[in-house]
């Protein structure tokens, strides 16, 4: 194998993580911002739109096409629950409290599914077929074209809801302002219930594509998320291409600090990322800084 | 004065032949991850536990002997482990120990059994248990070394020279890893591509990538279920065609589902007798106990037997043995364990000595290919 081969692989391997990474973080950014608080219950939705695909289709026999809606309506269901139970009810609560409500939700999620479900790992078969393809000598799998392809068309329609509808629009008001957007008669409360339900539909589809290769189980949701995070915050918590971008490079340079340096320092190298934009650039890599006006 | 002694002596004699007639039962206590992440190994080694005792108390006992079992869950928490190992001592007074599930509450508790002269039978794999040996301490699952071992004996036979190591970066991994690396000097293969993965990891085609590039003759996977399925999957993805070896830790038809039995065709990995015993020889000693356990397993549970449950099969098997011959006080019963000679049990064939409370060989595995979602022994 050539080592232009190889590099050709790595780039492509980091791609298709990376992608899994960009979706999974467009739900964080999405619901910080519409509330400001960082949903660490956002890994749970993505376990458990591949749990519930995999039950589906392993005992009712649905077809696919059918499974993986009712997948995500039931995982938009719960996410729906859990912002009526567990960040509703919260009366003037500060988003350190409520993120570390969502920590606490995560914890029981994954706890239901695990007496739900069971303990073992699940696979789905492809949703066109195992065989590989080949793309100028780097080998992928059917499944990652899409991942790409539903990675573009969700990033596409959250750009075309955000600048072009009311919803839209009245979610971005009050991730700017939220004082300010209910001053001009913006129902907050309910901006707050869309994102939940747009990111657990989110979070639930990025589980259910990424099955197939992945596999999943009660607990798959943890470092998915954390990965999905760092995308997010590389992405400078962006809900459109910086979260997108931050993902891929995060993937990308995954991907070749295991092929090239050592596969030792994977995660290592991606938490050093995350450690080193916290430092030098919070507002992400590729936000300008935003000045305040007194 | 002396007349009172002689009564009171009578009197304690009465009392203890009393006693010991309407103590017929032993108690037995055992430690297991029931729940938390060990909880795969904790709860078949539970549910073997119940029905064995459960078996042996509905026939009469052993001898007319009754077994009382304790079993508490530790969560996979040495500290949790180290009180219940106290309590099973001290309030429970149980004459042996099975378990822990894993090395680390294993090792926790070692110092505990050893100062109570209590003797444990850890279902735990970790070579430190016992390796030096441990007066009170034995095990039963076979050392990761054996695996090891196999694989190379194997390979020998197939004039492979050059490996290539994928391991996982947890604890299974990394003793195989070290394991691996030392076997593979001694026996004079060279090791050309050294690479890990996280247990959660979901692509490890980076990783295959550069050790396709490295052209060993053969790549050695060592993990449990999901990361070698994934392996797997990316060496098809990658149209790697060197053969790929995986661990013991894998020996399950899971690991065929979760790969894809396509994925998985050719694999070949060294399998505890279980996973295979309706493809042993009808002479293999094994091949009875194997059978009688699955199907005991299946009935009572519904499931397929693990490896894992074997563990505590092998424990229980040694107590009642010893039992059987007659030792009541935990002394005899760690007495007669030791003496163990050509047991057979579900990991293996054991025979320990005072230098060895394994017990186990080389013949505890068996190397099987997979073909077409299937096993077949390897030759």
């Amino acid at each position: 194998m050539q080592i232009s081969d190889q590099l050709t692989q790595y780039l492509f391997s980091g791609l298709a993580t990376g992608a899994i990474y960009a979706l999974i973080g467009l739900g964080f950014a999405i619901i910080y911002n519409a509330t400001g608080i960082i949903n660490f219950a956002q890994g749970e939705f993505v376990m458990l739109g591949g749990m519930f695909t995999v039950t589906l289709i392993n005992t009712t026999g649905l077809h696919p096409g059918v499974a993986v809606p009712c997948a995500i309506i039931l995982t938009t269901v719960v996410g729906i629950l859990f912002e009526r139970l567990a960040i509703r009810p919260l009366k003037s609560a500060t988003p350190l409290s409520l993120v570390i409500i969502t920590i606490g939700g995560s914890i029981l999620i994954r706890g239901i599914a695990m007496l739900f479900w069971d303990k073992d790992t699940h696979a789905l078969p492809g949703f066109s077929g195992d065989e590989p393809i080949t793309i100028y000598g780097a080998s992928l799998m059917p499944q990652h074209l899409w991942i790409f392809a539903v990675t573009i068309v969700v990033i596409g329609m959250s750009k075309i809801f955000f600048s072009y509808t009311i919803s839209g629009k009245a979610m971005r008001a009050c991730s700017y302002n939220i004082r300010a957007a209910s001053l001009i008669g913006i129902d907050v409360r309910r901006m707050v219930l869309f994102a939940f339900i747009i990111s657990s539909a989110m979070g639930s589809l990025a589980g259910i594509i990424i099955a197939p290769l992945t596999m999943t189980s009660y607990d798959v949701g943890i470092m998915i998320g954390i990965k999905g995070f760092c995308a997010a915050i590389i992405g400078g918590m962006s809900s459109g291409f910086g979260t997108v971008l931050g993902g891929l490079l995060l993937g990308v340079l995954e991907s070749l600090g295991a092929g090239l340096v050592s596969s030792g320092y994977k995660d290592a190298i991606a938490f050093v990322i995350l450690l080193l934009i916290l430092f030098i650039r919070p507002q992400g890599l590729f936000k300008k800084a935003e000045t305040e006006r007194v | 004065m002396k007349r009172l002694i002689a009564v009171l002596i009578g009197c304690v004699a009465v009392l203890h032949t009393g006693m010991a007639l309407a103590a017929s039962s032993v108690r037995i206590g055992a430690l297991f991850s029931v729940t938390g992440p060990a909880s795969f190994l904790g709860e078949p080694e539970r549910n073997t536990l119940e029905m064995l005792v459960k078996n042996i108390n509905d026939k009469g006992g052993i001898k007319g002997t009754k077994i009382e079992l304790i079993i508490y869950d530790t969560q996979g928490d040495s500290t949790k482990a180290k009180q219940l190992v106290n309590k099973l001592i001290k309030n429970d007074k149980v004459v042996a120990i099975i378990g822990p599930s894993t090395t680390g509450d294993t090792m926790a508790i070692i110092e505990d059994v050893e100062k109570a002269g209590i003797p444990l039978i850890s279902c735990a794999a970790g070579i430190k248990i016992t390796e030096p040996v441990k007066k009170w301490v034995f095990k039963t699952p076979a050392n990761d070394h054996l695996a090891a071992d196999k694989i190379f004996n194997y390979m020998a036979s197939k004039k492979q020279k050059t490996v290539a190591l994928l391991t996982v970066s947890d604890a299974f991994g990394s003793s195989g890893r070290e394991q691996l690396k030392a076997l593979a000097k001694q026996k004079g293969l060279t090791v050309v591509a050294d690479e890990v993965y996280g247990p959660k990891d979901t692509d490890m085609t980076p990783q295959l990538t550069k050790i396709k590039g490295a052209k060993p003759d053969a790549i050695i996977c060592w993990g449990t279920n999901p990361g070698p399925a994934v392996v797997t999957r990316n060496v098809r993805q990658l149209g790697i065609k060197i053969p790929l070896y995986q661990s013991h830790g894998v020996a399950s038809k899971k690991y065929i589902a979760l790969a894809g039995a396509e994925n998985a065709e050719g694999v070949l990995l060294p399998a505890g007798k279980l996973a295979v015993y309706d493809k042993l020889k009808p002479s293999d000693p094994q091949q009875k106990v194997l059978r009688e356990y699955d199907q005991a397993y299946r009935k009572a549970y519904n499931m397929e037997a693990s490896t894992f449950g074997g563990y505590a099969y092998d424990a229980f098997l040694m107590i009642s043995e010893a039992i059987k011959k007659g030792a009541t006080t935990p002394a005899q019963i760690r007495t007669s364990i030791e003496q163990s000679k050509k047991l057979v049990g579900i990991s293996g064939i054991f025979t320990m000595s005072p230098a060895n409370h394994n017990g186990l060989d080389l013949s505890a595995f068996e190397m099987v290919r997979i073909v077409k979602g299937d096993w077949e022994l390897a030759r």
